[in-house]
């Protein structure tokens, strides 16, 4: 039997790791699939590649999957995840200027994210004050988990983020250099940006996007609706290949040659270093060589972090009603968590999953109240900033 | 076009070459007003001072997702942007990702007055792909040139061949093994540097 031809579009990005392993490891080869990695340079490339039939499928930013099933901002493209490629693993970076004002304001545990979320929202206050330029924070995408991250922790220290500070969109390759000339204060971005900026001494990691959510749905495996339907087994195939090499990358034995093929010029193509730091979960987070340690900086694969949970899709549906950019409805909700796909996960792996009951609530936030999916409206009325439509 | 004022169109490309192709071509259809903005750096706000009705991006610009910004409402977005996507026609979607192009439209301009731009853009963009792979191919034969060239000159020392006789052994080799030319020059420029 021949190999299946598969084109798959995908951003270099640490979370990237388990579709690159899966390939370059040899895992879909032997489900008798012969892929072709392509790297990106745009998300709007990627989502563009994959709707118009280029890419079979993608590593694809989670809301962007969503976007797409719900005709946001473009072209209605229905798309299904049947793998999450990982969990959290972004964080948000700091300037020196920034950083300083934010621990002159500190009262509390620095690491604690409602402590660094008030202590943002008197430096925003002094600077009005002073007359001095909001903020500018740079994330990724529109539809980002950046996007919402940042909004999420600030609102929650009483900082509007569409009123008292400046949101704006940055490719990850140009975060640093924003950060370092002074165009952005701070970013929320994934591996390998936050080591990079520390490293250049331009920039200090505030905090890891696990302080702020337990399981935080980063990037998905993305194909489309149709294409899924008509292509059954080759789908099923590739999420065991990704289940596979998900295993391989969390078995702390084979750290050394996951970072390898990850630090690859025509892959991630960063120093193999700070690859391993990033799946360690121990990063530099200041340029004086500080440390931190966090288990849960990137899941991918352990803790059930690959089988799609739809209460995450629905809690990113959520973010989206909450800032504005979709009217909540019933049924854009259930569209939403029809993206994420648990059932194809199951099937191609021959097994009736279970949910990772540890997070009660599939999130784990660090403020407000538990996500509660049956009641999406009433769980966004208990938060006081939102900037919903109409 | 007369009767209509021209729309204000920006390329955004860090390539100048390409840019300028696609100015030309903008300028010859009667499109007057074409700026080009190569620096990335604070993009929007070089965006929001020109006051475009069309941008133009190419796809290897990781810019683009800057561009995605402004389809949002959002106090700092001034006017809203849409994607030219025409949903009943994905062949100008797929021509259009093929030539390595995408257009953005502000504040609603009618679609019909985009179209024949977007397909310039495809046109010329085309036109520079095949102008860059001209330009390699003429690149590599002047490689080729300049060892065939060498390895005559081995052949010549090497055996007391005459330059004709030297270049025929060449070629005749070249046939025989179903070789480029300058392949089998390369591999006795390459033997005789090992046995010098």
């Amino acid at each position: 039997m021949t190999a299946h031809p598969l084109h798959i579009g995908f951003i270099p990005l640490v979370d990237a790791a388990a579709l690159i392993v899966a390939v370059d490891q040899g895992f879909a080869r032997d489900e008798g699939l012969d892929v072709t990695l392509v790297r990106e340079v745009s998300w709007s490339n990627v989502r563009d590649k994959l709707n118009i039939g280029l890419f079979d499928a993608a590593h694809l930013l989670a809301p962007v999957a969503i976007a797409s099933s719900l005709g946001l901002g473009h072209v209605k493209v229905p798309i299904v995840a049947s793998f999450n490629l990982g969990l959290n693993g972004n964080a948000i970076t700091v300037s020196p200027a920034l950083h300083a004002a934010l621990m002159a304001e500190v009262d509390g545990d620095p690491f604690d994210p409602m402590v660094t979320a008030l202590a943002l929202s008197r430096v925003v206050a002094n600077r009005r004050k002073a007359g001095a330029e909001p903020l500018t924070f740079g994330m990724t995408f529109p539809f980002s988990t950046h996007n919402y991250q940042l909004r999420f922790w600030m609102a929650a220290g009483g900082v509007d983020p569409d009123e008292d500070v400046r949101l704006v969109v940055l490719p990850p390759p140009y975060m640093v250099n924003s950060l370092a000339s002074g165009h952005v204060d701070a970013f929320c971005v994934g591996a390998p940006w936050n080591s990079v900026a520390v490293d250049l001494g331009v920039g200090h990691i505030l905090h890891f996007v696990a302080d702020i959510f337990q399981r935080a749905a980063e990037k998905v495996l993305a194909v489309r609706q149709d294409w899924s339907e008509k292509n059954p087994e080759v789908l099923a195939a590739l999420t065991r290949a990704h289940v596979q090499a998900a295993g391989f990358i969390e078995d702390p034995a084979n750290r050394d040659e996951v970072a390898a093929i990850l630090a690859q010029p025509d892959r991630i193509g960063v120093s193999p270093e700070v690859l391993l730091r990033t799946m360690d979960g121990r990063l530099k987070i200041s340029p004086d060589g500080v440390r931190r340690e966090s288990r849960r900086y990137l899941l991918v694969g352990r803790e059930g972090a690959g089988r799609p949970d739809p209460r995450q899709a629905a809690w990113l549906y959520a973010q989206m009603v909450r800032w504005g950019q979709a009217p909540l409805s019933a049924a854009l909700q259930q569209t939403a968590e029809a993206v994420f796909r648990p059932d194809l996960y199951d099937a191609a792996l021959g097994v009736v999953g279970t949910v990772n009951n540890d997070i009660p609530d599939a999130v784990g936030a660090f403020a407000g109240p538990a996500f509660d999916p049956q009641n999406i409206a009433a769980h966004l009325a208990s938060f006081e900033i939102a900037n919903m439509k109409g | 076009m007369a009767a209509e004022q021209s729309p204000k169109i920006v390329i955004v490309d860090e390539s100048p070459i390409r840019a300028a192709i696609l100015e030309e071509g903008l300028r010859e259809a009667g499109y007057v007003d074409v700026q080009h903005i190569r620096e990335m750096h604070n993009l929007l706000a070089r965006i929001y001072a020109l006051d475009p009705d069309v941008i133009v991006i190419d796809l290897e610009n990781p810019s683009r997702d800057v561009l995605e910004q402004m389809f949002q409402v959002s106090r700092a977005v001034r006017r809203p942007v849409a994607m030219f996507v025409d949903q009943s026609d994905s062949e100008a979607a797929r021509a259009s990702v093929d030539a390595g192009v995408s257009s953005y439209i502000v504040d609603g301009l009618k679609k019909e007055r985009i179209k024949p731009i977007l397909d310039l853009c495809i046109s010329r963009f085309n036109a520079f792909s095949k102008l860059q792979d001209e330009l390699e191919r003429t690149k590599s034969a002047l490689e080729d040139r300049k060892i065939i060239d060498r390895a005559k000159g081995i052949v010549m020392k090497l055996k007391g061949l005459t330059e004709e006789e030297a270049y025929v052994l060449l070629r005749s080799t070249a046939m025989r093994e179903k070789k480029k030319i300058g392949d089998i020059a390369q591999s006795i420029i390459t033997a005789a540097e090992l046995l010098k």
